[in-house]
């Protein structure tokens, strides 16, 4: 049993090294830095107050302006991203000719880095030469200078038809807009696979159980699918949700958090604080903070999966 | 809680494929997956398609579909308007030395947690599930600061533990030596190994070295090989991490170097295009190589990117 207990010790050092000095401690430094004045230098003690200054003081209006910018980003990204998830792997799952090419165009965007994507993309959206402004002015419509747009969409459409509608109503900015294009582009594969291999798991005879009472194709979807791709569906709701919670590239290279912040996420939020500011400390407990909330969604997503695995 | 039924799995217990409900016909079908597969390319068409035309053709209003005329040598010339060589070399030993590094730390701690009885093992994988779930966000700021020089006059080690790795390969390789996911997705399939197997080596007089040498990793290949491309893939595309811990171009990789390139290009779109091209060449091969495993990862991990 001792030699066992060694073999396993000397088995898992080199893994819990590495994630003990750039995992656990830096999870550690991270609240204790959260406690100080820290401006590129230690500073003095200050307790609890970098992040009543987050929560209540001189950041607040900053911090909660990019949560509600976050969960917008979500809102209007998610929904899209599982129902052509949906859709398509649908779609795909049947014996047909040419799947396999299909299935590779589809995840290519997925693995494709998003500087490099926002690269194409950035032209596709641009106000003077992109290819979007030259699809609407051929319909008459445009130019809009999307990236660079910061009126709400909702807005944009009320002024159109003559209409004024009230700030708080006034939607997401055209570029958070256009940025969400692109992440719905760019993750569609992701939610191709996970939808895929949820299809997989339905047993066959419950369709060929359908089909011999009648039921239309539209019924078996609804009745059948969907139900039984429930898990799969909050599995990629809650992961979506955690990925635009973290999401910092794509908003980085395509709008740097602009135009007027209206793209500025909670992530670029942190980042310009500790980074192009130097405000360690308080950038600390914006972090902290925001794990707190990526940590309460990554609970709900194991309680799925946790369940899932129990009665599914 | 059982640590058994958290593992983030999005159950992928066979691809096989019972016969769906066929949508009216199959020419419908073709018709919706034409329409969405044209928009879900077109991106990567007008890159290359862009990154063939002269320059002012690649800013025509409107846009040609089809470049009238192909300058193959914009690739030569992106190419020479930025240190690409050294960002790709410095990129593939990167991403080599994490993927093979994190091959080397996960296989034996997965095989502890999967085949080995110890003490505190329930302790470890509940430190390891805690790790996993630790979003980098978390640990980006202290990381950066750990990368930072000593400061004169302060200790090295307390409060903070000052490595002075800023600007350095080291920096951009160590933190990802070890990942949770990956020793989660080889425990599972050193799980599935036989005991029978294990029993009849035990016989032989096999201890846990052996046993993992010359019977489970020959018959764990294909996960081997699915933690690798994920390993290279994340590396291979790693941005954030590397623009703030790096100024020097000599060791940034390529990502960065193609982010700094989009501010040099300026105007030069064609010239941008063809260096997004070559950036996203090496992955879109690999990923046409390994596309089975690098699917099978994503569903089995549910890695979003």
């Amino acid at each position: 049993m001792l030699a066992e207990n060694v073999a396993a010790y000397l088995f898992l050092i080199p893994a819990f090294a590495v994630l003990f000095v750039f995992k656990l401690l830096p999870a550690i430094y991270a609240i204790y830095m959260s406690l100080f004045k820290w401006d590129i230098i230690q500073g003095a003690f200050r307790g609890i107050d970098n992040y009543t200054d987050v929560l209540f003081g001189s950041r607040a209006e900053a911090w909660w302006r990019s949560l509600s910018t976050t969960f917008t980003y979500a809102a209007i990204t998610i929904p899209f991203e599982i129902a052509f998830g949906l859709v398509i792997a649908y779609v795909l799952f049947q014996k047909m000719r040419g799947r396999g090419i299909y299935r590779t165009i589809f995840y290519l965007p997925y693995i494709t880095s998003t500087v490099a994507a926002a690269a194409v993309f950035e032209w596709i959206f641009h106000p003077q030469y992109g290819l979007l402004n030259n699809i609407l002015a051929s319909f008459g419509a445009g130019p809009l200078r999307f990236l660079q747009e910061p009126d709400g969409i909702f807005q944009m459409i009320g002024s159109r038809f003559g209409l004024a509608i009230p700030d708080w109503a006034a939607g997401p900015s055209l570029a958070l807009t256009s940025v969400a294009i692109f992440s719905i582009w760019h993750f569609l594969g992701f939610q191709i696979v996970i939808f895929l291999a949820g299809l997989g798991n339905i047993p066959a005879e419950y369709y060929e159980a359908a089909r011999l009472d009648g039921a239309s194709t539209r019924k078996i979807f609804t009745s059948i699918t969907l139900p039984l791709l429930s898990p799969q569906i909050f599995f990629v709701f809650t992961i979506a949700t955690i990925g635009v919670l973290r999401s910092f590239n794509e908003i980085f290279v395509l709008t740097n958090g602009g135009p007027l912040d209206t793209s500025r996420t909670t992530t670029m939020l942190v980042f310009r604080t500790f980074f192009q500011q130097g405000q360690i400390g308080l950038g600390s407990a914006m972090g902290v903070l925001l794990t707190i909330v990526i940590l309460l969604f990554t609970l709900v997503q194991f309680r799925i999966l946790e369940r899932r695995v129990q009665y599914g | 809680m059982n640590a058994q039924t958290t593992i983030p799995r999005t159950a992928v217990r066979s691809l096989r494929r019972p016969p769906l409900p066929p949508i009216s016909s199959s020419l419908a079908r073709h018709a919706i997956l034409i329409a969405v597969g044209a928009v879900v390319a077109y991106p990567f068409y007008f890159m290359v398609s862009s990154s063939l035309k002269p320059f002012f053709e690649a800013i025509q209003v409107p846009p040609t579909v089809i470049p009238q005329e192909l300058h193959p040598e914009n690739y030569a010339e992106a190419w020479n308007k930025a240190p690409w060589a050294r960002y790709f070399a410095n990129t593939f030993l990167i991403a080599g030395v994490n993927t093979v590094g994190e091959l080397i730390t996960s296989v034996p701690a997965a095989y502890a947690f999967a085949r080995i009885n110890f003490k505190g093992k329930t302790l470890l994988f509940t430190i390891l599930l805690a790790t996993y779930m630790m979003p980098a966000e978390a640990t980006l700021i202290p990381n950066y600061v750990m990368m930072a020089k000593p400061i004169p006059g302060q200790s090295a080690i307390f409060p903070i533990l000052r490595l002075g790795l800023y600007d350095t390969y080291q920096a951009q390789i160590l933190p990802f030596l070890a990942s949770a996911v990956s020793i989660f997705l080889l425990r599972q399939q050193f799980l599935s190994v036989p005991n029978e197997l294990h029993d009849a080596a035990r016989m032989d007089g096999a201890g846990h070295f052996r046993f993992l040498w010359s019977v489970v990793l020959p018959i764990s290949v294909p996960a081997l090989v699915t933690v690798a491309i994920l390993s290279f893939y994340g590396s291979w595309n790693a941005f954030q991490w590397p623009l703030i811990v790096t100024s020097n171009p000599d060791i940034r990789p390529v990502q960065v170097g193609l982010n700094a390139f989009r501010a040099e290009a300026g105007s030069s779109y064609h010239l941008l295009m063809a260096a997004a091209a070559f950036v996203v060449a090496p992955i879109v091969l690999l990923y046409l190589v390994g596309q089975r495993y690098l699917v099978q990862g994503v569903a089995r991990t549910g890695i979003r990117g």
